[in-house]
C-alpha cells in the first residue's frame, strides 16, 4: 500500500475536484429539496429553487443551518430518505446539552469509513499494521468510524473502546499495536500510565497515533509524541457531517486536509455570516456533497479556523484547515473576555504542569470568578513551600498574559479531576445567566 | 548520616490529612514525627516514619504526590538549655535552618532540621562534635 488510500481523488488537480463538487452539489441540493420539507421551506423563504444552484459559485445563496435547526427538526425533520434505507444512527456526546442524532445509509457509512481510511494511511498505516481503536464505541462516532477505516485499510483492528487503561496497555504491548486511535487526553493518560509503569518510548511498539474529537494544543502533541515515542496526527470531524475523517493530518502536520470530494468547506464571519476569502479566520461551514440519509447544506460548525490551498508537499491537493482554535461551544466569555480551554492547556504544558485541569466559573456579586484546578505532579512537587508558591505565581502570570484576565489557580491532588476516557470535563460553569 | 523524611502534598480541603493517615494506618506505617506546613491554598506534610519506602509507595498508589527529603536529626536530653546549645552550634557553623520540628523518644527529645546543603551542614556540625542520627538509629529510639 502506498502513501495514499485513494490517490486518484486525494491528489486530483483542483479543476477535477471543482468538477466533482459542482456535479455533486447540484444533485445534493435537489435531493434535499425533494425530501426535506424543513430545508425546502428555508429555501422558499429566500425565493430559491434548486435551479438557482448551478455550481459551487452559487453556494453562498443557500440558507445556513445551525445547531438550533437540528434541535428544531429533531428527530426526523432533516432525514432525507425513507427509514427502510437507513441502517444506523450516531449521536453526539451532548456535552453542550443539545444532543444531535444523525442517520446513515449503508453508502453513507461506506464513504465515512473511506474518509477514516484516508486518515489512517496518511498516518503511515498499511495492512501490516495493528491498529488499536480506543475511542468509545457506541453512539459516539469515534470508535465506529476509525474501526471501519481500519478495516478498509486492512489493519488488524483491536476494538478496545475507551476505558480500562490497564487492559489498553496490555493489548498495546502484547499484540504490538503500532497505531493508536483515541482522544488526545486519553492518549496522554495512557502515556502517563505507561511511564509510571516504567515503560520507555523505545519499549512501546506504537509508531503513530490518530487523535481527535477534542481541542488540543501543539504542546500537548509534543508531550504525547515524546512519552509514547510516536508521531501524533490530528483528525477532525463532527457527527452532523459524518464523524471523524471530515479532515485529517498528513505527515507534514501542517493543517488537516478536508475530504472535499465529500464535504464542501467555507469560512464565514460568525457575526455577519458573510463568506470570507481564503486565509481569513472565521467559522467553518460544511455542505455535504453525497449524503443520502442526513445531508446538511451550509451547516455552521461553530469551529473557528482558516483554510489554505497552499501546495502541500505530501502530494494531496485537498484544501487544508488549521486546527480549530476552539469550538465556539467550548469558548467561555469570562468578564467579557473570550477564553478557550486550549489556551490554558498551552500555558500549563509550557510551565511544566500536566494538561489535567478544570475550569470553574461562577458569578458572585455580579462578578465572574475564574478558578482553574490544576493537578500537582511529582515533577512539580517539592518540599519547599516557597518554591511551590513561586511556580504557581509564574503559572498565574503566564495565564494572565495569555488570556488577558486573571485566573486563580488551585493546586489539587493527582487524578482528582474527572478523567476523559471519552471526553474531558474541562469546564464547570456555575453562572446562572 | 541524613535521614529520609517523607514530604506529601495536601490539597486544601477537609479530610485530606485524615485520608493520608488512614492509608498509613491501614498499611501499618508508624508515624514517629509529623509537621504540617500550611498556606492558604495547600499544605505539605513532613513526616518521619518507620518505613519510608513503603509509606511513599502506598501514598503514590493512592494518588498522593509524595517525595523524600533529606533531613538531619539530633538527639537532645530533656533538660533546660539543650536546644539552645544545639542551635548555638548551628549559628557558629553558619548553617541556616529552613524549618525544624521535634519529636519525643522514650528517653530523649529529637530535633529534625531541614537545611539547604545537608552534606556540608552535617560535616561542619560533626566537626563540632554533633552526630546526626541514622534511619536505623531513629527506629530504635
Amino acid at each position: 500500500m502506498g502513501k495514499y488510500f485513494q490517490e486518484e481523488i486525494e491528489c486530483a488537480p483542483i479543476e477535477k475536484i471543482r468538477e466533482i463538487q459542482n456535479e455533486k452539489l447540484v444533485k445534493q441540493v435537489r435531493h434535499v429539496w425533494d425530501n426535506v420539507a424543513y430545508y425546502r421551506q428555508k429555501m422558499q423563504e429566500k425565493n430559491l429553487t434548486p435551479d438557482d444552484i448551478k455550481s459551487i459559485d452559487d453556494l453562498h445563496k443557500l440558507p445556513l443551518l445551525s445547531k438550533a435547526d437540528l434541535k428544531a427538526a429533531y428527530p426526523y425533520g432533516l432525514l432525507a430518505c425513507p427509514l427502510k434505507d437507513c441502517v444506523r444512527i450516531q449521536s453526539t456526546s451532548g456535552t453542550t446539552g443539545k444532543r444531535v442524532v444523525a442517520f446513515y445509509t449503508l453508502k453513507d457509512i461506506d464513504i465515512w469509513e473511506e474518509c477514516c481510511a484516508r486518515a489512517i494511511v496518511a498516518a503511515g498505516g498499511t495492512n501490516e499494521d495493528v491498529c488499536q481503536v480506543s475511542y468509545g464505541y457506541g453512539l459516539f462516532t469515534g470508535g465506529p468510524g476509525l474501526n471501519g477505516g481500519s478495516h478498509k485499510v486492512g489493519c488488524l483492528t483491536i476494538p478496545a473502546s475507551s476505558g480500562n487503561t490497564e487492559r489498553q496497555i496490555m493489548f498495546i504491548m502484547d499484540l504490538s499495536a503500532t497505531i493508536l486511535c483515541c482522544t488526545p487526553s486519553y492518549a496522554a493518560y495512557i502515556g502517563e500510565t505507561m511511564k509510571e509503569m516504567g515503560l520507555t518510548p523505545e519499549q512501546i511498539p506504537l509508531k503513530a497515533g490518530i487523535f481527535g474529537a477534542e481541542a488540543w494544543s501543539e504542546e500537548m502533541r509534543r508531550d504525547i509524541e515524546k512519552t509514547l515515542g510516536i508521531k501524533a496526527y490530528d483528525i477532525y470531524g463532527l457527527t452532523e457531517i459524518s464523524g471523524p475523517g471530515v479532515s485529517f493530518e498528513c505527515s507534514e502536520q501542517r493543517g488537516m486536509h478536508i475530504n472535499e470530494d465529500h464535504f464542501l468547506a467555507e469560512i464565514i464571519d460568525p457575526d455577519t455570516c458573510e463568506v470570507l476569502p481564503e486565509g481569513t479566520q472565521g467559522e467553518l461551514v460544511f455542505t455535504s456533497l453525497d449524503k443520502e440519509a442526513f445531508p446538511l447544506l451550509r451547516y455552521r460548525t461553530r469551529d473557528i479556523c482558516t483554510l489554505t490551498r497552499e501546495k502541500c508537499s505530501c502530494g494531496r491537493t485537498h484544501v487544508r484547515m488549521t486546527k480549530p482554535k476552539g469550538r465556539s461551544d467550548d469558548m467561555l466569555i469570562i468578564r467579557g473576555v473570550n477564553v478557550f480551554p486550549s489556551q490554558i492547556e498551552t500555558v500549563l504544558l509550557n510551565n511544566g504542569y500536566a494538561a489535567n485541569y478544570q475550569i470553574i466559573v461562577d458569578r458572585i456579586n455580579n462578578t465572574d470568578t475564574f478558578d482553574i484546578n490544576v493537578e500537582m505532579t511529582p515533577d512539580m512537587f517539592t518540599d519547599n513551600v516557597g518554591e511551590i508558591q513561586s511556580r504557581k505565581k509564574i503559572l498565574e502570570d503566564g495565564l494572565k498574559s495569555m488570556l488577558g484576565i486573571k485566573a486563580k489557580v488551585n493546586l489539587v491532588a493527582p487524578k482528582t479531576i474527572t478523567r476523559s476516557e471519552g471526553k474531558a470535563v474541562r469546564v464547570i460553569d456555575k453562572r446562572k445567566i | 548520616m541524613s535521614v529520609n523524611q517523607v514530604s506529601v502534598f495536601l490539597e486544601n480541603k477537609p479530610g485530606t490529612l485524615n485520608k493520608m493517615t488512614e492509608i498509613l494506618a491501614r498499611h501499618n506505617v508508624n508515624i514517629r514525627a509529623l509537621s504540617l506546613a500550611d498556606t492558604n491554598d495547600f499544605g505539605i506534610v513532613r513526616m518521619i516514619v518507620n518505613d519510608v519506602y513503603e509509606a511513599t509507595n502506598i501514598l503514590k498508589e493512592e494518588n498522593f504526590v509524595a517525595t523524600f527529603t533529606p533531613v538531619l536529626v539530633y538527639k537532645i536530653s530533656d533538660e533546660t538549655g539543650t536546644l539552645n546549645n544545639l542551635l548555638k552550634s548551628f549559628t557558629e557553623a553558619d548553617v541556616n535552618i529552613e524549618y525544624m520540628y521535634a519529636f519525643a523518644g522514650k528517653k530523649n527529645a529529637y530535633m529534625i532540621f531541614r537545611v539547604k546543603d545537608t552534606k556540608n551542614a552535617e560535616s561542619v556540625l560533626a566537626a563540632k562534635g554533633l552526630k546526626s542520627l541514622t534511619q536505623e538509629e531513629i527506629a530504635e529510639v
